[in-house]
């Protein structure tokens, strides 16, 4: 017994030693609370995923950006301006003059080469972005050529649209890495790969201290970035999976900004004085897929009468208000040719009378695979609900993430709930995967979302082809314009939803910048009082 | 207790004896968890793939990662491989972290461990006396109390009740630090020397670091600590309860001794031999990581990652997170063996 009570004093005595004054966040650094688990290496040229994106795009500068404000507009980075040749084929990039790495190495034309030749002869999951233009590891070299220390030609294989190119070179793969650096770690000819999973050779605003996988990652100012030093000195985001822990952590003041909160949660710290939300738009896309495998779901009627049985209102309001809001095109908002057309609304009436046309007057069974997350689950309840009102018994059948994926992947899926988000800021990506299915065959090459819900549309196809070639703008514009109508009504997508993105964050913090993609997330602008 | 006439020789060779059948055991243990693991993990409807290339990438890109990840051998050949990489000690890399597995696991089990350990010394604190005090006063108030602290433990989710912990000690009173294992002003002041923060901190007299440590610890530990305590008096209330029937007790009480010492010198050292396998199986519990305590708390340690990277089929990850938790049952299971055996004299 004396060893049992010295044992409880002893644990009573060290727990209230724990009783200590919160610390604050130091004064030169911001930390932010984040789902950061999808990291799973920082080379940008393989780096594809959300929170990965954001790293890449505070830490590496590219030869093109796109306007904040208006996505479809361009300008020179590292590029100091560019000409493209009469055939369309050959661009040149003028360098700013200059530019330094973090390593205090300058930028310069070799480096934009060993980039783009790295990125498309390691030919990771965003490789392609390159690749679609014709450049190969066998060409690569011959394709991308510095004339002078600061110009570089770039040629591509056929005439595409200057706009499609252009966008393209603004998204991560085209990042410029410090050649002098990466190839110092080298191994057996990676590429530096091994070691630029875990490291950076950039020259953005920040440079990556450390990043510790599902923990943190730690970015330090570049006092000499070309476009001006970065007023917060230190960022540091933590990985917090609940977000109802970042909620706690950021009304104690712990962290300065909570990246994840729920509609939930960002309701109820509204009425919080000393934390302001900010909201940007993404790109994510929520949709159903309909597999048309499924005889019922390949009626034209049936297909329609979907699209009228979700009450797309009441879901927003709901469920999704603040972080995703009403968008019935495949284009999200702020892509060249988007539309905001939304022309189906909650009409029960007219869906039976659909169905009924279609020989399903009594409605029908189907199943849908739906990911255990939020808001996914509620969604899909609801749906469920809305689409019993018109007879239809909809089974859902949960599953984790990557589970439901393979499902979809391999073409098994009644119904698929999912999120679609733009790979580059160009209208091709979305317009590539939602209307382009080239060989409905099983084993096609090509596995676009029109292919994993079945669905054989060879003209339609060749049309949303054709449009990366389209060097007028406008009438670039104006095709992607028509083909999204035309989609909106025969496609086997309803699409619900657009993405919205809210940070939550003190008072006393500003400027964190929240672009159409996780890429333009950034923190250059960061200030702290 | 402490006297014994077997000879030195004799003890060395029965406990000679022990040791080559533990260790056969653990050997056969060891092999049939890998195999099941590895099996589990390819029949689950998860292309590993994806976690690699991600649900974006191009067919080429796709086929170039499979054959990387050697999918595209044989079942059988997948798994001697990897069987006979673990016999040189490598246990691959994570496809999730790009880490290697040893260094992943270098990095989460420490943070575990100082869950555990502390969770489970704060379970025996507590559980153990609750436990006896119930037996004693069996039916009266004290065991009415165990009874619902234990119920409490048992059915409460163990997420709602470490948010309501934070919500109170952390939010409202303040006595403790939030989710993470130290604040952003601490983490580089210490060195990993053991990758038990406290000790670490500790070690370097680094005493804000600790303290900082100590106060993101406390809350968590305190409540795997609850759950263990649930389990650990209810075990102990019923050993208790048997050792109080037997005649040695009724015997010790009718020569006049102390019912004190009756209980906790006597009956308590009896019942202390089951509850030390009791004690051994909520820690080994614990030590596999509790993943719902972890993701509320940030905690970055064994059962997220093991949990993670089999959502994601990350194979290499599962399998090495899968022989640590194995060599954990394993080791504790032997040192609760050895443990009774050195408490119970009727066993050497």
């Amino acid at each position: 017994m004396r060893h049992v009570a010295k044992l409880l004093t002893v644990s009573a005595f060290t727990a209230l030693m724990a009783t200590t004054a919160m610390a604050q966040t130091p004064k030169d650094t911001v930390v932010m609370a984040k789902q950061i688990d999808d990291i799973i290496s920082l080379d940008p040229a393989e780096v594809f995923e959300f929170s990965g994106g954001e790293v890449v795009g505070n830490v590496y500068d590219k030869l093109v950006r796109f306007d904040l404000a208006d996505p479809s507009k361009l300008y020179g980075d590292l590029a100091e301006g560019w000409t493209i040749s009469p055939d369309s084929k050959t661009y040149t990039f003028k360098l700013k003059p200059n530019v330094k790495f973090h390593s205090g190495n300058p930028l310069t034309a070799a480096d934009v080469v060993y980039s783009f030749q790295r990125a498309v002869v390691l030919n990771k999951s965003p490789g392609f972005i390159l690749t679609q233009f014709g450049l190969t590891k066998d060409n690569v070299t011959e394709m991308v050529k510095a004339v002078d220390d600061k110009t570089v030609t770039i040629t591509v294989d056929k005439p595409y649209a200057p706009s499609f190119f252009l966008n393209c070179l603004t998204a991560n793969v085209a990042v410029i890495v410090d050649s002098k650096l990466v190839k110092a770690n080298e191994k057996a000819g990676d590429f530096g790969y091994e070691w630029l999973k875990q490291n950076s050779a950039g020259s953005g605003a920040y440079k990556l201290r450390a990043w510790r996988a599902n923990e943190q990652y730690t970015l330090e100012a570049n006092p000499d970035w070309f476009m001006g030093a970065p007023k917060v000195k230190r960022v540091v985001v933590r990985h917090v999976a609940e977000p109802a822990s970042q909620r706690l952590l950021l009304e104690k003041g712990d962290v300065d900004y909570a990246r994840n909160l729920s509609k939930d949660q960002l309701d109820s710290i509204k009425s919080n004085a000393d934390i302001v939300q900010q909201v940007g738009d993404k790109g994510y896309i929520l949709y159903l897929g309909l597999n048309q495998k499924n005889p019922n779901l390949a009626k034209p009627e049936v297909r329609e009468a979907l699209k009228y049985l979700v009450d797309y209102d009441s879901i927003e309001r709901n469920i999704v208000a603040g972080t995703y809001k009403p968008h019935q095109a495949f284009l999200p908002k702020g892509f060249l040719g988007a539309i905001d057309d939304r022309p189906y609304k909650f009409d029960p009436a007219k869906a039976k009378e659909l169905l009924a046309k279609a020989g399903l007057p009594n409605g029908f069974s189907v199943t849908m695979d739906t990911r255990s997350v939020n808001p996914i689950t509620d969604i899909a309840q609801a749906v469920q609900a809305n689409w019993a009102q018109a007879g239809i018994k909809l089974e859902l059948i949960p599953g984790d993430g990557k589970q439901t994926l393979t499902k979809y992947r391999a073409r098994t899926h009644d119904i698929y709930i999912g999120q679609w988000g733009p790979d580059y800021q160009d209208p091709h990506t979305n317009a590539e995967t939602f209307a382009i299915n080239e060989n409905n065959a099983e084993d096609a090459r090509s596995k676009t979302l029109a292919w994993r819900n079945a669905w054989d549309i060879p003209e339609m196809s060749k049309k949303t082809g054709a449009l990366v070639f389209e060097t007028d703008s406008d009438k670039r514009k104006a095709g992607y314009e028509a083909i999204e109508r035309e989609h909106q009504k025969v496609s086997p997508f309803v699409i619900m939803f657009q993405q919205v993105e809210v940070a939550a964050h003190r008072k006393n913090v500003d400027g964190l910048i929240l672009g159409p993609g996780s890429a333009a997330n950034l923190y250059s602008t960061l200030s702290k009082n | 207790m402490t006297t014994s006439n077997i000879s030195w020789g004799g003890r060395s060779a029965v406990w000679g004896r022990i040791a080559g059948r533990e260790l056969s055991t653990v050997a056969i243990t060891f092999f049939g968890l890998l195999l099941v693991t590895f099996l589990i993990a390819r029949v689950i409807p998860i292309d590993p793939v994806l976690a690699v290339v991600g649900d974006n990438a191009k067919a080429d890109v796709y086929d170039a990662a499979r054959a990387a990840l050697g999918l595209d051998k044989p079942l059988w050949q997948q798994f001697a491989t990897y069987v006979g990489k673990v016999f040189t000690g490598d246990l691959g890399k994570s496809v999730l972290t790009s880490n290697l597995v040893t260094d992943d696991i270098k990095r989460v089990f420490p943070a575990t461990l100082e869950l555990a350990t502390l969770g489970t010394l704060i379970g025996v604190a507590l559980g153990v006396p609750l436990g006896v005090l119930a037996a004693v006063y069996q039916g009266r108030w004290p065991d009415q109390l165990a009874r619902l602290i234990g119920l409490f433990g048992y059915s409460v989710p163990v997420f709602w009740f470490g948010l309501m912990g934070l919500l109170l000690f952390y939010a409202k009173l303040g006595w403790v630090a939030g989710p993470g294992r130290i604040s952003v002003a601490y983490q580089d002041f210490v060195d990993p020397i053991t990758g038990v923060l406290v000790i670490d901190a500790a070690l370097q007299g680094e005493w804000e670091a600790f303290r900082d440590a100590w106060s993101h610890l406390i809350l968590p530990a305190a409540v795997l600590g609850l759950l263990s305590v649930a389990y650990i008096s209810r075990m102990a209330r019923s050993f208790m309860i048997t050792e109080l029937q037997q005649q040695y007790v009724i015997a010790a009480r009718v020569k006049g001794m102390s019912e004190f010492r009756v209980i906790w010198r006597h009956a308590l050292r009896n019942a202390f031999v089951p509850l030390i396998t009791v004690i051994a199986l909520s820690y080994a519990q614990l030590l596999e990581g509790s993943v719902l305590t972890e993701t509320i708390f940030a905690w970055p340690g064994l059962g997220r990652y093991i949990t993670n990277s089999l959502l994601n089929a990350d194979m290499n990850a599962v399998l090495g997170g899968t022989l640590v938790v194995g060599a954990v049952f394993i080791g504790v299971n032997l040192l609760s063996d050895i443990l009774g055996r050195l408490v119970d004299p009727r066993t050497r």
